[in-house]
């Protein structure tokens, strides 16, 4: 007990964005990953096995569509970069419901931790558990069907850089509906991407949509970059249109899904919901 | 509302102005009122209970106090700051602790620890967590996880999560909520050399009287929403003829007291 002195700066101003707060955060949620190895491989087997999956419908449909035949890694690097999107948004959505699941959110809104170095923590454990994600299956590629999906190059890390930020956006909102609506709105994690990866264009081109549909598509991001990655195999040119379409998008997405989740936060302390958060 | 300034029980004498200072305040939700229109200004270094029955609304004001929650109408201010809005001024030199809000139950004591001391900006982050390690009596349980733990440890962690950043105020929903008798009063010990050490300000709520006579200076009695009466223990018991607070409380929760004093509304400091 000798040692229950207040120190003199423990009132200190607090700096308004605290990278190392940002951390703390994070390394909340890299010692459950560093510990559980069930966890690692999870987030590595479903690309692996969709990899493996489309792996074969594209040996099957080289002798039979000339349009695949084009471009033998189209089906490939498309299933790999939906998984870059698809994982972008369960790396924020599920890191920000377990600290529900854990009953943790007062805790970490009692601490000065602000709201945006939330989301900002929220943004890199997404790309932290992207990478775990993605990067084996792009390996798998190689030796199983003899397609070196980093033969795209550049193109390659703008197509996942704007899918990564998507993913986010919608991880995002995701994370703000869900704690508006509580945990019984959980499987929007799941269910939220998957509404739209129809008008996302993955394995085909936007022109196939109805009319109407190719607005919609031609609004996100993600069909202007796949439809980009199309560009770059088919034709061997990157798309600058699509990619500037994305950027903007996305900057614009980014923006307002922000926006959303600060709104939902003041309705929480309006509503009482981060104290009664929990399973 | 004036500031108010009083001698506290700290070892230095200053004068500084309250810590809590709660004005008119209000608090519904979906029409139902859980505070109803409370005042009160809690001094330094004090131990201030906050007693009720369920659904009183000590929760709901803990919960404005810390800022997780935006008052209806009416003003919370702490340290001086206008909750929730200013909060970030303030969170750093306050902490808080329930048994009704978890620490992440997958990892290890030291990780959770380690973690809060790095969003308290604390300097000497093994430094100070081997020091509460040292006076909560840590060691044996520090490597394993949380969720793990028995409901006695389980307190003492979430205590020393509390103490981190070694904060001016404390709030503590029903500390010793759950715990056998021995860890209770092995808690309760703490908080008093705590309080005598530092000069911190502790705000309670606890339905165990016996904890609140042994360690409030003074007692905020609620009851649908309202501050119904208020005093030190001991003058509570004297004024309402009675033995002890359990029956007291017993007395306001039914509302069959013959003597209810201060009513709400009142705005008297209360504290050491």
């Amino acid at each position: 007990m000798n040692k229950m002195q207040i120190p003199d700066d423990v009132c200190a101003p607090q700096p308004k964005f605290s990278l190392r707060r940002v951390f703390a955060l994070m390394l909340r949620h890299l010692y459950v990953l560093r510990r559980s190895w069930p966890r690692l491989l999870e987030l590595a087997y479903w690309p692996m096995i969709q990899m493996i999956l489309w792996g074969f419908m594209t040996k099957f449909f080289m002798g039979h569509s000339t349009w695949v035949a084009e471009a033998a890694g189209v089906l490939i690097s498309a299933v790999l970069l939906w998984d870059v999107l698809f994982r972008a948004n369960l790396g924020v959505s599920l890191p920000f419901i377990e600290e529900m699941w854990s009953r943790n959110l007062a805790q970490l809104f009692v601490s000065p931790l602000r709201d945006s170095e939330l989301i900002t923590s929220l943004i890199l454990m997404s790309l932290v558990r992207t990478l775990i994600s993605v990067t084996p299956a792009a390996f798998l590629a190689m030796p199983f069907y003899d397609v070196w999906v980093f033969e795209l190059g550049l193109p390659l890390l703008a197509f996942f850089t704007n899918l990564l930020i998507f993913g986010t956006v919608i991880g995002i909102t995701v994370s703000a509906l869900i704690l508006r609506y509580g945990l019984g709105a959980e499987s929007l994690c799941w269910l939220g991407i998957f509404l739209l990866a129809p008008v996302s264009a993955i394995y085909y081109p936007v022109d196939i949509l109805p009319g109407w549909l190719q607005v919609v598509a031609l609004a996100l991001p993600s069909a202007h970059t796949f439809e980009g990655m199309r560009g770059v195999l088919f034709d061997g040119v990157f798309a600058w249109d699509h990619f500037f379409w994305a950027v903007g998008s996305n900057a614009v997405l980014l923006t307002l899904a922000v926006l959303f989740f600060l709104h939902m936060m003041k309705m929480a302390r309006v509503k009482g919901l981060l104290m009664q958060q929990g399973e | 509302m004036p500031l108010r300034f009083s001698k506290v029980s700290q070892p230095h004498g200053w004068f500084i102005r309250p810590v809590i200072e709660v004005s008119n305040l209000y608090k519904s939700f979906n029409g139902v009122q859980a505070v109803n229109g409370i005042s009160f200004v809690i001094k330094a270094g004090s131990t201030v209970a906050l007693l009720g029955g369920n659904g009183a609304g000590k929760t709901t004001t803990i919960s404005m106090l810390l800022g997780l929650l935006s008052p209806t109408k009416g003003e919370v201010k702490v340290l001086g700051a206008r909750m929730p809005d200013e909060r970030h001024k303030v969170l750093g030199c306050m902490n808080f602790s329930s048994p009704y809000v978890d620490l992440p139950k997958r990892l290890k004591v030291w990780e959770n620890l380690t973690i809060y001391a790095h969003l308290y900006g604390i300097r000497d982050v093994k430094g100070r967590i081997a020091e509460l390690v040292e006076d909560l009596e840590l060691g044996a349980f520090l490597k394993r996880p949380f969720g793990d733990l028995s409901a006695g440890q389980k307190t003492r962690v979430a205590l020393a999560k509390s103490l981190l950043n070694a904060p001016k105020l404390m709030l503590m929903d029903e500390p010793t909520a759950s715990l056998d008798p021995d860890t209770g009063d092995w808690v309760r010990g703490y908080l008093e050399r705590y309080r005598e050490r530092t000069g911190a300000t502790i705000l309670l709520a606890s339905h165990n009287m016996a904890e609140v006579e042994r360690l409030a200076d003074q007692v905020l009695m609620m009851r649908e929403g309202k501050i119904v009466d208020q005093g030190s223990p001991t003058d509570l018991i004297h004024r309402h003829g009675r033995d002890n607070l359990e029956q007291v409380f017993l007395d306001i929760a039914r509302g069959t007291s013959a003597d209810q004093g201060p009513q709400d509304g009142s705005q008297e400091g209360v504290g050491a």
